[in-house]
């Protein structure tokens, strides 16, 4: 299994891909982005190759580059080579380019709904490039993508040939962009996040196949990534990118065992895992990366890095190797080898204590009883084919004062469909939300928008949380002036200054527009708004999922901190099972509109009851290498059903590995298991 | 593997801050031209008095259906009135007119086209049903049949009905384009988050909806005043517009014009290239105003 530490297979071989000090450029009418700078590295015959990084750190520019498809005219490669199998590719002319792309140099999508054409069939879209690169015939050509189909796993081909995109699921998609990139028989495929558009279920599917294909076939692979369970699983070198320039760059084991760069270090500590106990707050890298249009001199991580020196401000630190096969640009790489990270300063010793004991109040601040969220789905004209999505179907649980409760499943689950329909923007069908005693679904009027005020909310994606048309400082003091809560505009605006240095920003930043903050400061003024009304209970909907990681640990930090120091409770819904174990007091684990399980935290994670629960847990990558390929892993099988067409009986009977005659018939209800732990399944 | 090399020494120029205006006319030169002739129109209209040759009234028996030559630049019609006098105070009527019928039309048509898309449901279906029967007729037969049913009605030398007979038909148009993005922006999330907050459905459309739709509603806007100017042009050449002796465009191709273009074409040659002119210039402008806006198409 370890490639990686025994001989990798093409070890000793000259490079297929070699990028050697390649620098990117933007102009705009802003200003020159210098997209990359000096990237340099190495892929030899089968190996995967990761690059690693958060959002703007030029990874994904320098695979467009290699690619030749970077965005013109602002995009340009001002110096650098990218050799691959003995010639250079930003020598060859336009003609040659096409050649080599589809051919030699295959490439996958993030996102498996927009990079295939809807108004082609599938079939026509894997043969097309066959015809391209080999002429060879439609026979010959049905029956490769026949193959094709057949290797990335997805049944029933032979009708499958003739659908369109729009009729196969996300994971098909990419099983199907899969085949696209494997059709000419390449040597190299660029894979750019190419699951994380996907559930983890199915992204450990793809994965999985995706590391078979290239051994199977020896393919390289260069895997564009920012999430570190899956670099730890399936990658055997890892080059990670900070701001444009490489930070550092090892073989996959040695970089997790011992990371020599600041930025790594703090990357890898910020991520909360499953594997470790859990620590009272997470650790963080402060502040942001650096703008690109105009970044600090010298080396570029120095303004958030806790172990910077004077001189790292000043002088550029040069990519140097520090042992075989290690390269790290940074001053006291060295230092890092030898003394480890603590004698540094990178590790906050707060961190690893026992997390506080909470005393909850027992009485529950929000009680859902019975709850049914259905949506009516025309399809067609005549109301007789009238559908019904039950996107929630019969929930009920409890949070008490100053508890998180977790609500986690893959997407269709109905997990943030019941956060709707606690805050009233989607009506209940059926059942119960009562908030101290009064039920919500049956409020109006003023007494409505008193719950309001009381019920608010967080939303996923910071850049269009915030209505662009409006400076900071309006969006915190509406709220405050429409409620009443305080006198005038004048109290309102300081309000708002108070609020904005509680969530960790600047009372001047009321004078800005959303669009003039990065992702994690319109998430902080995102938190801000829902606490301007004073509110006791919030949703949090995946409040941290469109961060990254860096930024991630700052937010889940700023949710804690204010929820004990305002008591505030939670409604916590995210699709990432270690965030929410770090963060919630108990969790629900929702499929299909059901819950499967509901227990405290420490329970469900350390002895999951529920197939569907296990499964989830087996499915996250972690990230530590020798770890993870340790795991013996089995992918849940299939995907998701239809929510138009739910299985009967159990709804997780189609995936699940225990099921039997009596799961088809019988709708498991939630009993407790153990003291507190409840699960809903027949076997248990 | 190399060292990290030094970043090549490239010198850009430094991006220069431009006032917008400025910036719109070196990226849009067709736009700049429209709009150099609107702005040359509006002042030939505000200025009508001080530039216009002559009185646009002044009968002069003496010197009717004269050809263009230096005392009369575009010759005289059959009461031997200046035209090129005529045209200038013409302007005033079609650009008062245009403007106030774009206005008039967009706005309501921008409110019906918000309001329908954030209530939704039912209240959509009917609105947008409705919208579709004022679509199914053309512009020129809805705002004749306004004006014949309104008649004249002149406040502040502006012609109220005439203006609403030309406002009216553009409101379907105008409400759909505009329903299309409100429908967008209400299912932002900072629409939900405004909800959450307990927010009036007024405060949620005036303040939240309305400044996110400004681009299409300003974009139709400009657009349909050359429209107001050419049906208010032919509204006054069936007619049913400004009457005779007031210096309309329409008005100026229309009635004896017809009887004498044989022997004066200058009567309506003139008139009809200045409503061509104006209507292309609004529309170069309104396209590129489009472009503009549009930040999907900028760099």
């Amino acid at each position: 299994m370890s490639t990686a530490a025994a001989g990798n297979p093409g070890a000793g071989l000259s490079p297929l891909l070699s990028v050697e000090d390649l620098h990117v450029h933007f102009v705009t009418s802003r200003g020159v982005v210098r997209a990359v700078e000096g990237l340099s590295y190495d892929v030899r015959a089968g190996e995967m190759v990761a690059l690693v990084g958060e959002s703007g750190c030029g990874k994904s520019v320098s695979a467009l580059a290699v690619m030749r498809l970077l965005a013109k005219p602002a995009g340009r490669v001002v110096a650098g080579a990218v050799r691959f199998d003995g010639r250079d590719l930003l020598k060859l002319t336009e003609d040659q380019m096409r050649e080599v792309r589809g051919r030699d140099i295959g490439m996958i999508f993030q996102e498996p709904m927009t990079s295939l054409n809807p108004v082609l069939p599938i079939g026509f879209q894997i043969t097309e490039p066959l015809f391209m690169h080999q002429k060879i015939g439609a026979e010959a050509a049905r029956a490769r993508a026949l193959d094709l189909l057949r290797m990335v796993g997805i049944p029933d081909a032979e009708r499958r040939l003739e659908q369109y995109p729009h009729q196969f699921s996300g994971g098909m998609r990419q099983r199907a962009m899969i085949a696209i990139a494997l059709a000419c028989d390449p040597k190299l495929i660029i894979a750019d996040e190419p699951t994380t558009a996907l559930d983890v279920t199915i992204q450990a599917q793809i994965l999985e196949l995706m590391k078979e294909l290239s051994r199977r076939l020896g393919i390289a692979m260069v895997m564009i990534t920012h999430n570190l369970g899956v670099v730890a699983r399936y990658a055997d070198r890892v080059n990670v990118m900070y701001a444009a320039r490489l930070a550092e760059q090892a073989a996959a084991e040695a970089l997790f065992a011992r990371p020599l760069h600041p930025y790594t270090v703090g990357l890898l500590r910020s991520v909360p895992r499953l594997d470790q106990p859990r620590g009272p707050r997470l650790e963080t890298i402060e502040g942001l990366p650096p703008n690109l249009l105009a970044p600090p001199p010298g080396c570029r991580f120095a303004p958030r890095c806790a172990a910077k020196q004077p001189e790292c401000e000043q002088r550029v630190p040069p990519l140097d190797e520090i042992g075989p096969g290690r390269h790290s640009a940074c001053l006291r790489a060295a230092e890092l080898a030898s003394a480890g990270p603590q004698a540094l300063g990178l590790q906050d010793a707060e961190a690893g204590a026992a997390p506080p004991a909470k005393s909850l109040d027992p009485l529950p601040v929000i009680e859902v009883r019975g709850l049914k969220t259905h949506f009516d789905v025309t399809r067609g004209l005549v109301a007789a084919h009238r559908a019904v999505v039950k996107a929630v179907d019969g929930v009920s649980f409890e949070i008490r004062r100053g508890e998180t409760l977790g609500l986690v499943g893959e997407s269709g689950c109905g997990k943030t469909t019941i956060g709707r329909t606690l805050l009233r923007l989607e009506e209940a069908s059926a059942g119960e939300i009562l908030y101290r005693g009064t039920d919500l679904t049956r409020v109006n009027g003023a007494l409505l928008k008193d719950y309001r005020r009381r019920i608010q909310v967080i939303f996923q994606d910071p850049y269009s949380s915030l209505n662009p048309r409006m400076t900071v400082g309006e969006i915190l003091a509406e709220p405050m002036r429409v409620h009443g809560l305080q006198p005038d505009r004048r109290a309102a605006r300081a309000r708002a200054g108070e609020l904005l240095e509680q969530v960790g920003l600047y009372a001047y930043m009321a004078e800005r527009y959303p669009h003039e903050l990065s992702g994690g400061q319109r998430q902080r003024v995102g938190i801000a708004r829902a606490l301007a009304l004073e509110p006791e209970f919030i949703v949090c909907d995946e409040p941290v999922s469109a961060l990254d990681v860096s930024i991630q640990a700052q937010i889940i930090n700023l949710l804690e901190a204010l929820q004990q120091r305002l008591g505030l409770t939670y409604l916590f819904i995210a699709h990432d099972l270690a965030v929410v174990r770090h963060i919630c007091d108990r969790v629900a684990v929702m499929y299909l509109g059901k819950v499967m399980e509901i227990a405290d935290r420490d329970a469900l994670y350390a002895a999951p009851q529920h197939p569907y629960t296990q499964a989830l847990l087996d499915a996250v990558p972690i990230p530590d290498p020798r770890l993870e390929r340790e795991r013996s892993r089995v992918p849940l099988r299939g995907e998701i059903p239809s929510p138009l067409d739910p299985p009967q009986g159990c709804v997780f009977h189609t995936r699940c590995p225990l099921a039997e005659e009596r799961c088809r018939r019988e709708v498991p209800a939630l009993r407790e298991i153990r003291p507190l732990h409840f699960a809903a399944c027949v076997k248990l | 593997m190399s060292a990290v090399s030094a970043a090549p020494d490239i010198v850009y120029a430094a991006p220069r801050q431009r006032h917008p205006v400025i910036a719109f006319l070196r990226h849009q030169p067709l736009g700049a031209a429209g709009l150099v002739v609107i702005v040359l129109m509006i002042l030939a209209a505000v200025l009508a008095k001080w530039v216009a040759p002559y009185d646009p009234l002044t009968v002069d028996y003496g010197g009717i259906l004269a050809r263009p030559s230096w005392q009369h630049w575009l010759g005289t019609d059959n009461f031997g009135r200046d035209v090129l006098s005529r045209i200038i105070y013409g302007a005033q009527t079609a650009l008062s007119v245009g403007f106030l019928a774009s206005i008039l039309g967009s706005t309501l048509g921008a409110l019906i086209g918000v309001a329908s898309a954030y209530f939704g449901g039912r209240i959509d279906m009917l609105v947008q049903r409705l919208m579709d029967v004022l679509l199914s007729f053309p512009i020129i037969v809805l705002a004749l049949a306004v004006a014949a049913i309104l008649g004249k009605n002149v406040v502040l030398g502006v012609d109220v009905n005439l203006v609403l007979a030309i406002g009216l038909p553009m409101v379907p148009k105008v409400a759909r384009v505009v329903r299309a993005s409100a429908l967008a922006v209400r299912e932002m999330p900072y629409i939900d988050a405004a909800r959450t907050a307990g927010f009036s459905h007024a405060r949620i459309i005036f303040r939240h909806i309305v400044p996110n739709v400004t681009a299409p509603y300003l974009i139709m806007l400009t657009a349909f005043v050359g429209q107001a100017i050419l049906l208010e042009a032919s509204l006054s050449f069936l007619g049913l517009g400004a009457t005779e002796p007031t210096p309309a465009w329409g008005l100026m191709l229309s009635g004896s014009a017809i009887d004498f273009y044989q022997q004066a074409p200058w009567m309506i040659v003139f008139p009809g290239l200045a409503i061509s002119l104006a209507v292309f210039a609004f529309n170069l402008f309104g396209d590129s105003l489009r472009d503009w806006l549009d930040p999907k198409l900028k760099i």
